[in-house]
């Protein structure tokens, strides 16, 4: 299976601080991933650049079966070729409602003349309630986003996500401010999107990773320190060097 | 859920429609030209440029309210649409009075002995004798009318995608609209620029080919002009702002990046937005100073755009109606204040003289309503509606900005 993602010899340096070091790393169209590291190890960097938000120094990040190179695309052209992106802090559209949240993160023509002219359908209605329903939020559609609990604006989030269909999701330490219970729910919901399209995780949480139970990378310095399973990175002793022995 | 008709969907649009018809049914019922006269002519005319600039409000309200964008140069797209209007206006009757007075030559005047004879008329002022190359069009009313739309819909066009492409924001933003509109108030001033210099275009108030209609009666035409483009976009703007685009608009104003990470095109978006506005704006300045007789380049300076920005606060910026309210309130007492009609108060060794303290109460006005009103006028309109935001007294339930609060959960 050839790879959907495929960063290759990244370097990335803020003020000297070499916060990516050539890193290589390839994620396959249907797999679910997890990136862990310590603070620093450059993994929001690294999600940075492959949503177009920072360009790397040097290095190529390749996308998709034609390797179309995504260092040319900006923010909003990687997002339509389908990369979402899942922010640690929640942010929805906290004036708007929750059913205006994902009506507009449902997949369509993005361009403005495209939107102006664009009309709920029964089927579009039918999605949101789809959506909202998955999330846990279908008694919630009317309300103002801003009004949700931190946790339910967290799950709004992933719902706006979904309604992107995107292929590759990055999802930054999505377990952060949940409770047991949600981040059980959290899990099941990216081990069932890992069936039919590509997701990494980033997070600090092991017992969360483990329960993912995928494959890991683990970054440090900006580069690939180690990679396998959870059990075959945490036996590397680089890795409980740096990272697990602290 | 079905699907209700956009005007039952915003009862409020149907509401403006309603006021604005009243308006204009009492004024013309109180016209010297078609009622009674109780309201002079003059009075006609006021009221007729304050909807121009409602109108003119509620484009700034698209942009700033809604898109997020504090321009400060939005008038110079108002006194651009004045100026492309002016050009025939002024040109046209010069033709016909030149034309009038040449007639009585023995020897018929040529086409281009007239031409000479209207620029000499036009530019002698300022000292020249060539027609300016911008005034190619200024004999045609229909191509100046397009010239109304393409010249400040390309200005904002080219000014926004310089300015949106580089993600200036916020104040930076702000501080370039305010430098473009003096850029070109500045270069007006200047009497090679082609416009007059700071004489401006004058006699505006007299409409060529409309010599026998009275000005009584012309000031309720334009009243009815400036009613009708009123009407029509407000029903625009709110359609435009009501559906999904407004729904993206609104984000873009609340978190651009989010918006660009759904995948949306957000400059394409300002672009569209701020260039629609600023035509809009071109139309409402159209009809504006024909009824006001005179446009110089004084019209483009900051200080007006500044105004503008203040009614629409004031107004409440957010809701369409309010920024027409905020206008339509704020310029008439500005100039019932400025007029010197309205009565000083005799304070123990001082008085206010209203005249010089109407700005400092206006300003006054605009930072306790940004403090402590933020929704404006308007915000009487929620309050008679029952929408109250909710209320954020008492301890945090929980530890996040979102979480709700004792007083809230209980409700």
């Amino acid at each position: 299976m050839s790879a959907l993602l495929e960063v290759s010899g990244i370097t990335k340096s803020f003020d000297g601080f070499k916060a990516i070091n050539n890193l290589s790393f390839s994620i396959d169209a249907v797999e679910l991933r997890a990136v862990i590291g310590p603070n620093g190890a450059g993994k929001t960097t690294f999600m940075d650049i492959v949503t177009g938000k920072t360009r790397p120094d040097a290095g190529e990040v390749l996308w998709g079966e034609g390797s179309r190179s995504l260092l040319k695309m900006n923010e909003a052209q990687i997002a339509r070729a389908g990369i979402g992106r899942k922010f640690q802090r929640p942010t929805v559209f906290e004036d708007q409602t929750v059913a205006e949240n994902l009506t507009m993160a449902l997949r369509a023509d993005r361009s403005p003349f495209a939107v102006l002219r664009w009309r709920p359908s029964r089927g579009s209605q039918a999605r949101v309630e789809d959506l909202a329903s998955e999330v846990g939020l279908a008694a919630q559609l009317a309300r103002k986003a801003g009004e949700l609990s931190h946790g339910q604006k967290q799950w709004l989030e992933i719902g706006m996500l979904l309604a992107q269909e995107p292929r590759l999701l990055l999802v930054d330490e999505p377990a952060a401010g949940m409770t047991l219970a949600e981040r059980e729910q959290t899990t099941t919901l990216l081990c069932r999107l890992a069936e039919t399209r590509a997701v990494v995780v980033v997070e600090h949480d092991m017992d969360f990773v483990r329960r993912l139970n995928c494959k890991v990378t683990v970054l440090h310095q900006g580069a690939v320190l180690a990679e396998g399973s959870l059990d075959h990175v945490t036996r590397n002793p680089d890795v409980i060097d740096v990272y697990l022995g602290r | 859920m079905t699907r209700k008709p956009f005007i039952l969907q915003n009862p409020s649009v149907l509401i403006v429609l309603a006021v604005l018809a009243v308006f204009t049914a009492a004024v013309t019922a109180g016209s010297a030209a078609y009622g009674s006269g109780v309201i002079p002519t003059s009075m006609v005319k006021v009221l007729g440029k304050t909807l121009c600039l409602a109108l003119a409000a509620v484009a700034m309200d698209l942009v700033w309210g809604y898109l997020g964008i504090l321009s400060l140069g939005q008038m110079a797209f108002f006194a651009l649409g004045g100026y492309m209007i002016g050009q025939w206006l002024m040109y046209a009757r010069t033709e016909t009075i030149v034309a009038a007075s040449l007639a009585q030559n023995p020897i018929p005047a040529t086409p281009q002995e007239l031409q000479d004879a209207v620029t000499n008329q036009i530019f002698g002022v300022v000292g020249s004798a060539d027609l300016p190359l911008v005034w190619s069009f200024a004999h045609s009313l229909t191509l100046q009318m397009i010239l109304i739309l393409l010249v400040p819909g390309l200005l904002a066009l080219v000014f926004g995608w310089l300015a949106f492409r580089s993600r200036v924001n916020g104040v930076y933003l702000s501080i370039l609209t305010q430098a473009m509109t003096l850029a070109l108030a500045l270069w007006l001033f200047q009497n090679d620029s082609g416009f007059r210099g700071n004489n401006g275009l004058s006699g505006l108030q007299n409409i060529p080919g409309l010599d026998h209609v009275s000005q009584a009666t012309l000031s309720v035409w334009f009243l009815w002009a400036s009613a009708a483009a009123l009407a029509l976009f407000y029903v625009l703007a709110a359609w435009l702002v009501s559906g999904k685009f407004g729904s993206v608009v609104r984000a873009i104003r609340d978190d651009e990046t989010r918006v660009r990470f759904l995948g949306y095109p957000v400059e394409g978006f300002k672009l569209v937005v701020f260039t629609l506005a600023a035509m809009i704006t071109a139309i409402a300045g159209a009809l504006y100073y024909p009824q006001a007789g005179i446009i110089n380049p004084a019209e483009l300076m900051p200080i007006a755009s500044i105004y503008l920005a203040v009614w629409v606060a004031i107004g409440g910026r957010g809701r369409l109606y309010g920024a027409a309210i905020g206008a339509v309130v704020v310029s008439l007492l500005s100039s019932w204040f400025t007029g010197g009609r309205a009565p000083s108060i005799n304070l123990p060794g001082y008085v206010v003289n209203w005249v010089d303290w109407w700005q400092v109460a206006l300003g006054l006005t605009f930072v306790l309503v940004t403090l402590f009103a933020p929704k404006g006028i308007a915000g009487i309109f929620d309050w008679l509606g029952g929408v109250l935001p909710p209320r954020r007294q008492g301890r945090d339930l929980g530890p996040n900005d979102g979480a709700f609060q004792e007083a809230e959960a209980k409700a």
